[in-house]
């Protein structure tokens, strides 16, 4: 929510919430459970750390309902580290989300990875101070997130798989569909919004500018720096890890060659180097074998 | 001239933009060969640490030194102006600060993104006032009787000058006014 202070500070405004997500780019956000991972996360240097209780592989191991985490291990992770942290509210859940403002995290990701709360509304994002990053398959998905508030959308890939063919499928989607509608005419513009389900204005903008109106970061799948260098070279501007890390044998090191990859992504020589010698990454699952599939949530 | 932005991690593309928009050649920089190419530099909005480790990483760090006290003109943004102050408060172990600008300063000292805010900044002569847009930054402490202090925001300054180095607080790249990137680019 947009507020303008008595000393003139205006605070809350798309500008100011989308100007963290800029911020961001090129970097990495890496998902913690505890505030000494997200100290290893800051050494590393990630930009940010997602705090939450289980990462997405322990969820979808666990079953059961996945909610908002204990404000106690968001409050302590807040103290560990100087870095912005994010939190996740489930899909719709607008009462964890006024929870985790009060928190004062700096994002709010209204993720799929939580049991969604509402099957067929999510939050109004503008009622918050606070920004919000949601994920999206579709360029659709992506606008219908926009207008609800996001200041920043990440293309939602299958979180807890340590598998990237989701992500590139969905990031394929996204800005393949942004080349095309940008070369719409007036009139085909309607047709477009009609078949995104997206409001017009911003289907303009898509065409106008050549790109989302937030940044479009990528999450879900991402194991090693390879995957990062794939991701932010099909167009991605920066990179959420979830249990890519910390379900590694060997976590600091892993999440310092992700850092340096998504700097270097178009320098293969440099990825080579930092892949070296890392140690197991997380065990991967086929998406076909998977019972849940996460980014089928949120509408 | 070609303005180099280091591109290592942050707000770089929209430095990048707006020099290309007024006409002004930029590219990025993450080599240290790219660094000697650039007659100016740019060090954008990001993280500090993140970019501070990057620095090492890329091996910028002494060659980034070297520039800055060969008398590179540079502009830092927020973490730029953190990584080219002459001392980081309450700092981040580790974290590169080269000194280019006599100021002390405190990460995130304007607080938590509930904080971050737009307010109309005050430079001197420049009307209209510039849309000043700070996003968790960085608050400058002091000032040594070198820093010239181009603007101030309630009693702290936010733009300052010493010699070839420019450091805001704010972002001008967010804003939708090139002034500042015009004035650096033209500086003498």
């Amino acid at each position: 929510m947009a507020t303008e202070s008595m000393t003139g500070r205006e605070t809350g405004t798309p500008l100011v919430k989308r100007g963290l997500a800029e911020m961001l780019k090129g970097g990495v956000i890496m998902d913690v459970v505890t505030p000494e991972q997200a100290k290893v996360a800051e050494d590393a240097g990630a930009v940010a750390v997602m705090a939450l209780e289980r990462v997405p592989a322990d969820i979808r191991r666990d079953g059961g309902v996945a909610r908002m985490s204990d404000p106690e291990m968001i409050t302590g992770i807040k103290e560990a580290v100087t870095i912005p942290v994010m939190a996740k509210a489930r899909i719709g859940h607008f009462v964890e989300a006024q929870i985790l403002e009060a928190l004062d995290v700096d994002y709010i990701d209204e993720s799929e990875v939580l049991t969604p709360a509402d099957e067929a509304h999510h939050i109004d994002k503008w009622a918050f101070t606070v920004p919000f990053v949601c994920g999206a398959t579709s360029l659709g998905e992506a606008l219908r997130r926009i207008s609800e508030g996001a200041c920043m959308i990440r293309s939602k890939g299958e979180a807890g798989t340590g598998n990237i063919v989701e992500a590139v499928r969905h990031l394929r989607s996204i800005i393949g569909d942004i080349r095309k509608v940008a070369r719409a005419d007036s009139a085909e513009l309607y047709d477009w919004a009609k078949q995104l389900q997206a409001p017009l204005p911003l289907v303009r903008e898509v065409v106008d500018t050549g790109w989302l109106p937030v940044p479009l970061f990528c999450a879900g799948g991402v194991a090693t720096p390879a995957d990062a260098g794939l991701v932010m070279q099909l167009g991605a501007e920066a990179v959420f890890v979830g249990s890519g890390i910390f379900k590694s044998a060997d976590p600091g090191p892993r999440a310092k060659a992700i850092v340096e990859a998504a700097t270097n992504y178009r320098d293969p020589h440099i990825l080579a180097k930092v892949s070296r010698g890392l140690g197991e990454p997380m065990a991967g699952l086929e998406i076909g074998g998977l019972d849940t599939r996460l980014a089928d949530r949120g509408w | 001239m070609k303005i180099g932005v280091l591109a290592l991690q942050g707000a770089f593309g929209l430095h990048e933009r707006v020099f290309n928009r007024i006409g002004v050649t930029a590219f990025q920089v993450r080599t240290a060969q790219e660094l000697a190419e650039a007659d100016r530099l740019v060090i954008p909005g990001g993280e500090s640490t993140a970019i501070s480790k990057l620095l090492d990483a890329n091996g910028l760090t002494a060659p980034l030194a070297d520039r800055l006290a060969g008398g590179l003109p540079v502009l830092g943004t927020c973490a730029g102006l953190i990584l080219l102050a002459a001392e980081v408060v309450d700092g981040y172990p580790g974290q590169h600060c080269f000194g280019a600008v006599n100021v002390a300063v405190r990460r995130n000292g304007y607080g938590r993104q509930s904080e971050s805010f737009r307010a109309k900044i005050d430079v001197g002569g420049w009307e209209p006032a510039f849309p000043g847009v700070f996003i968790r930054a960085p608050v400058v402490e002091s000032a040594g009787p070198e820093v010239e202090v181009l603007a101030e925001l309630a009693g702290r300054p936010v733009l300052c000058r010493q010699g070839a180095a420019v450091v805001s607080c704010f972002h001008p790249e967010l804003a939708e006014d090139d002034r500042v990137h015009r004035w650096f680019a033209e500086l003498q």
